[in-house]
């Protein structure tokens, strides 16, 4: 039996990017904030040393960041037809575990989506007709416009210090920017990082052929910041352990840079850390949730009633933990009917590995966000009439690293192991580059999540069951930007330049992304969405939900620039409305 | 909130227990249930830093308890909360005011001056019962120390009249009638209750300030404090009012940053005192002369030492503190220039290389920056000549560092034999 606590104002679920930001800001207005997370706390004083923190086979290999498949995991399956089974070792994504979450050992690639990847369903139908939208298609407007969001974003990059280089200030396009991109009303916060030679050829290569690339917007920072916070940054130094690590040098954009040094001098603030919360408690009607109850690391429940509840776990865990606590009606796949967990998404990824015969690129001094990008074949910035598909991708000449264990590329037909691999190693390590394709995925009746019929976790709650495959329209997309890729790498000067295919059926095992979304999507329709506009709950008006699953379906980029935005902008709703008048702030 | 409506809400349950002592015969002679005093003895308190020392790590503030390490052995910080039987909730103040002013508790044993009344000493009556008036107005903790931890002979605690006779003047503060407003404030508070000289003054054989080296820099639990005169190069010459102020404030100015017992004092202490105070010290620390060793000639760049001081650097510290020592703002302090890089004892820039630290954190710049730890993989020769070499490159000229000196610093934080 849970043990009852004082009552708290607010209660969050998870510390990473969107908790820490709305903890921050809320607890500043006075109110009490207790956020609850289930990994450990991690700062980059104590827990990030330069001697230590690259190491590659205790973070990359092994996994210290991430969630322990034990704690929790999930079973997947490519289709309905399926069993569904356990993840047991992480492949394809890899969850965050401990304070910061994914904004912790994330790459740092910011962006904001394209105006019109915010009306793509209107958008498409308007252009090209119906007929372009694919078979079996759950795609939909979001319940908010690029403009609407625009100066939330502004904040998010200006929490994160981005460097980049704006294309478009106020309808001005820019040059050295990505002309493509909504109407900013401010410069990035920091110029964009310095670039390799590789990237050199990139832009050279794409400008050439009448392509518009750009250095892409990085949370790894080019210069010295400090934030709207106070938090101050120091440059970055190409090092190459971002994803998956921790930064030491404080160059990477994390909450642990960005917002707790701040939020831990907060006197109305706490963090609970290594506490799981098992559900969002209701009232007997369920139009109501009373706080949440989790168990310490000791194994002990707690019940911490609360007026609001922001759930800001990591995406698909949002919608597992809505899924445990009744709050939303459940999607049904075989009646296409019910909210929560409809609408998974994920991201494609497809392109071209170049091998040079002669040159230097030094993978080594790299960056998670390094790199240059165009955005010639994202979203609807070209004629998709004669293709048949809906959707784009970024595409991207970038190194994230060079370290030693994982990054060996080999031409095709070398041998795994032994001489004749150690001798390919040696020659094509300085030799190669890569243009790949980050492209979007739309959502359909059948992908989705559910809880599962089977396994369970420690605690004894059901695991949540991913039901994913690529469709015909996202095959069709990543290939014809594999060949778009392609085509750059061979202008480059790449003596070969292979071509990496988007075929055969999803697969949990290398790894592709972590950028899972979708399952608690926002929207303007109660009957095809679990959030309204502000993320708040249709059902549970004193719920909101933060994070990437609020995603109607994915686009061609990173989520976590809009993550951020979405959070600022709820948080202004949750000031300026909701705390003010307490209910639902858009009528069903 | 404002900080000042926080104070009025912690104060106010206090009150009523404070009415109720009013009623004691021993009670105090300022005002416990007068807001006024007992914010102004916050402050004062505060100014004085008392909870640095009055606090058991983990404990509750004032409740004592702290360990305090002298080269005579360890001192056990008393509680300060006004508990009648651990605490100092059956003193009077007159008894307060004795302690601070002449190093008695009541009864008349000694204190060590591990309690700085030999600074204390300089405030006035007036701020001795604010100070008390405050220590009232908190819950008394129940807490006993153990106060006689000194080993034998420095536990006759009336040894200490002798030591009064030869090092302690007692005696309130006296303003100079010929300085400014400002700079006698100063005076008061760096001589008084900010106790600054007790850390930034070498100690003489007896555990006495030498008083002919008055801030010209001291140790502290293996970490050097600077000299704080105006002297230009080890000291605060170069330093603007403004500079010192802003470093006092927020923890960092002109490229360095606080740590050690420093980031303590800024965060406990400096950074919650008034402007008009910070300045006040500020000038008075500018004004009242200079004083200090003269400049050594730079070890050369051809010395063997600097060569392999230089690869360690670039190897190991350039990332952070740049290749040219220029550091990066608010975060990477700069080491070209940087007058702790400048003292004659390199103690602490040995000891933050082996043992790392952390920077001041506070509401204007709340990162607080770390250096790790890198003890674990440079050895004493090594952190000997990387000291060496950024004690005289960059412009910094200072004495060069031996291993054997690196040995002891590492004994002395690690633990370690070797």
């Amino acid at each position: 039996m849970a043990r009852r606590l004082p009552r708290k104002d607010v209660v969050i679920v998870g510390l990473g990017w969107t908790g820490s930001i709305l903890a921050l800001e809320l607890a500043r207005t006075g109110l009490n904030v207790v956020a609850i997370e289930r990994g450990p706390w991690r700062d980059t004083a104590a827990d990030f040393n330069i001697g230590t923190a690259p190491d590659e086979l205790r973070y990359g290999v092994r996994h210290e960041m991430f969630l322990r498949p034990r704690q929790e995991t999930m079973t997947m399956r490519n289709n309905s037809s399926q069993t569904a089974l356990p993840i047991r070792k992480w492949g394809s994504f890899l969850p965050g575990n401990g304070v910061g979450g994914a904004g912790m050992h994330w790459n740092g690639q910011t962006w904001r989506f394209l105006p019109d990847d915010f009306r793509i369903r209107s958008h498409m139908t308007e252009r090209y007709g119906e007929g372009i939208l694919p078979e079996g298609n759950h795609i939909q407007d979001w319940p908010v416009s690029y403009d609407e969001l625009e100066p939330f974003y502004d904040q998010f990059e200006r929490c994160l210090g981005v460097s980049g280089k704006a294309g478009n200030l106020k309808g001005a396009i820019q040059a050295g920017g990505n002309r493509f991109e909504g109407a900013r009303a401010n410069e990035y916060p920091t110029p964009p990082m310095k670039q390799g030679y590789s990237q050199e050829l990139f832009m050279k290569a794409a400008s050439g052929m009448g392509l518009h690339p750009f250095p892409r917007p990085s949370a790894n920072l080019s210069s010295a910041y400090t934030n709207q916070y106070g938090c101050s940054m120091a440059p970055c130094t190409y090092c190459g352990f971002c994803e998956r690590f921790g930064c030491a040098n404080s160059s990477k954009s994390s909450p642990q840079t960005c917002v707790l040094p701040a939020l831990v001098r907060e006197p109305t603030f706490e963090a609970r850390t290594e506490c799981e919360v098992m559900k969002v408690n209701l009232t007997g009607d369920g139009k109501m949730a009373t706080g949440v109850t989790y168990v310490d690391a000791n194994g002990e429940e707690w019940e911490q009633p609360a007026d609001l509840v922001l759930v800001c776990a990591f995406s698909i865990f949002n919608v597992r933990l809505l899924l445990l606590s009744g709050i939303g009606k459940p999607y049904d796949a075989a009646k296409d009917e019910g909210v929560v967990g409809r609408n998974y998404a994920y991201q494609t990824g497809s392109g071209s590995t170049a091998f040079f015969e002669d040159a230097k690129f030094n993978p080594f001094a790299a960056a998670g966000s390094l790199g240059c990008a165009l955005d010639d074949y994202n979203s609807d910035n070209f004629d998709h009439g004669p293709h048949g598909f809906v959707g784009g991708a970024s595409i991207t000449n970038a190194y994230t690293n060079g370290r030693p264990i994982m990054y060996h590329p080999t031409p095709k037909g070398t041998p795994t192991w032994g001489s004749a691999w150690k001798k390919a190693v040696h020659e094509t390590y300085q030799r190669v580059t890569s243009v790949g394709a980050q492209g979007s995925v739309m959502s359909y009746r059948a992908n989705y999540i559910d809880l599962d019929p089977t396994y369970k976790d420690p605690l004894g709650r059901p695991l949540m069951r991913i039901t994913f495959d690529y469709q015909e329209n996202e095959r069709k997309m990543a290939n014809f930007m594999a060949e778009r890729c392609e085509e750059i790498a061979k202008a480059m000067g790449a003596k070969t330049a292979t071509i990496n295919r988007l075929n055969g059926p999803w697969s949990v095992i290398p790894y592709q992304t972590t950028h899972n979304t979708g399952g608690t999507v926002m929207g303007s329709d109660p009957t095809t969405s679990v959030l309204n506009r502000y993320l708040q709950s249709w059902d549970v008006p004193n719920v909101f939900v933060t994070g990437a699953s609020a995603f109607p379906q994915n686009a061609g980029y990173n989520p976590t620039g809009t993550v951020g935005a979405l959070t600022y902008w709820a948080l202004d709703a949750i000031l300026n409305k909701y705390l003010k008048s307490p209910g639902a702030l858009v009528q069903k | 909130m404002s900080s000042i409506v926080k104070q009025i809400a912690t104060l106010r349950p206090r009150y009523l227990l404070a009415l109720a002592l009013l009623a004691m015969p021993s009670a105090a002679l300022a005002d416990s249930d007068n807001y006024v005093d007992v914010a102004r003895g916050k402050a004062l308190v505060t100014a004085g830093d008392c909870v640095a020392c009055h606090t058991a790590p983990g404990g509750t503030p004032f409740a004592g308890g702290l360990a305090l390490q002298t080269p005579f052995g360890a001192i056990m910080t008393p509680n300060i909360t006004p508990d009648n039987a651990t605490g100092i909730g059956s003193w009077s103040a007159d008894d307060f005011a004795r302690a601070m002013h002449e190093g008695k508790r009541p009864g008349g044993t000694r204190l060590y001056p591990a309690f700085p009344y030999t600074y204390y000493t300089k405030v006035t009556r007036a701020d001795s019962d604010a100070i008390f008036a405050y220590l009232r107005s908190l819950d008394p903790v129940s807490n006993t120390v153990n106060r006689n931890t000194l080993p034998f002979p420095f536990n006759i605690r009336s040894s200490m009249s002798a030591w009064n006779a030869l090092f302690f003047t007692p005696g309130v503060f006296k303003p100079d009638p010929n300085k400014s407003e400002e700079f006698n404030r100063g005076a008061y508070l760096v001589e008084g209750l900010g106790h600054c000289g007790a850390c930034h003054t070498p100690l003489n054989a007896f555990g006495a300030n030498k008083s002919d080296k008055y801030l010209q820099g001291g140790q502290v639990d293996n970490w050097t404090a600077p000299n704080i005169t105006n002297d230009a190069r080890a000291g605060l010459g170069k330093w603007s009012v403004d500079d010192v102020v802003q470093y006092l404030k927020v923890g960092q100015a002109r490229g360095v940053i606080a740590s050690g017992p420093m980031k303590d004092v800024v965060e406990n202490s400096t950074s919650k005192m008034s402007d008009a105070d910070l300045k006040a010290m500020a000038v008075y620390l500018k004004e009242r002369g200079a004083t200090g060793s003269p400049a050594p000639s730079p070890v050369s760049a051809d010395d063997g030492r600097m060569k392999v001081g230089e690869a360690i650097y670039v190897d190991t510290c350039s990332a952070c503190h740049v290749r040219n020592g220029s550091g990066i703002e608010h975060v990477f302090p700069k080491l070209a220039g940087a007058t702790i890089v400048a003292q004659d004892d390199p103690t602490s820039l040995i000891r933050i290389i082996i043992a790392g630290g952390r920077g001041a954190a506070t509401d204007q710049r709340p990162t607080g920056p770390a250096m790790p730890s890198l003890g674990f993989r440079l050895n004493d020769e090594q952190i000997a000549a990387v000291v060496t070499y950024v004690r005289n490159s960059f412009g910094n000229a200072a004495s060069p560092v031996t291993a054997d000196a690196v040995k002891a610093v590492r004994g002395n934080v690690t633990g370690a034999a070797d």
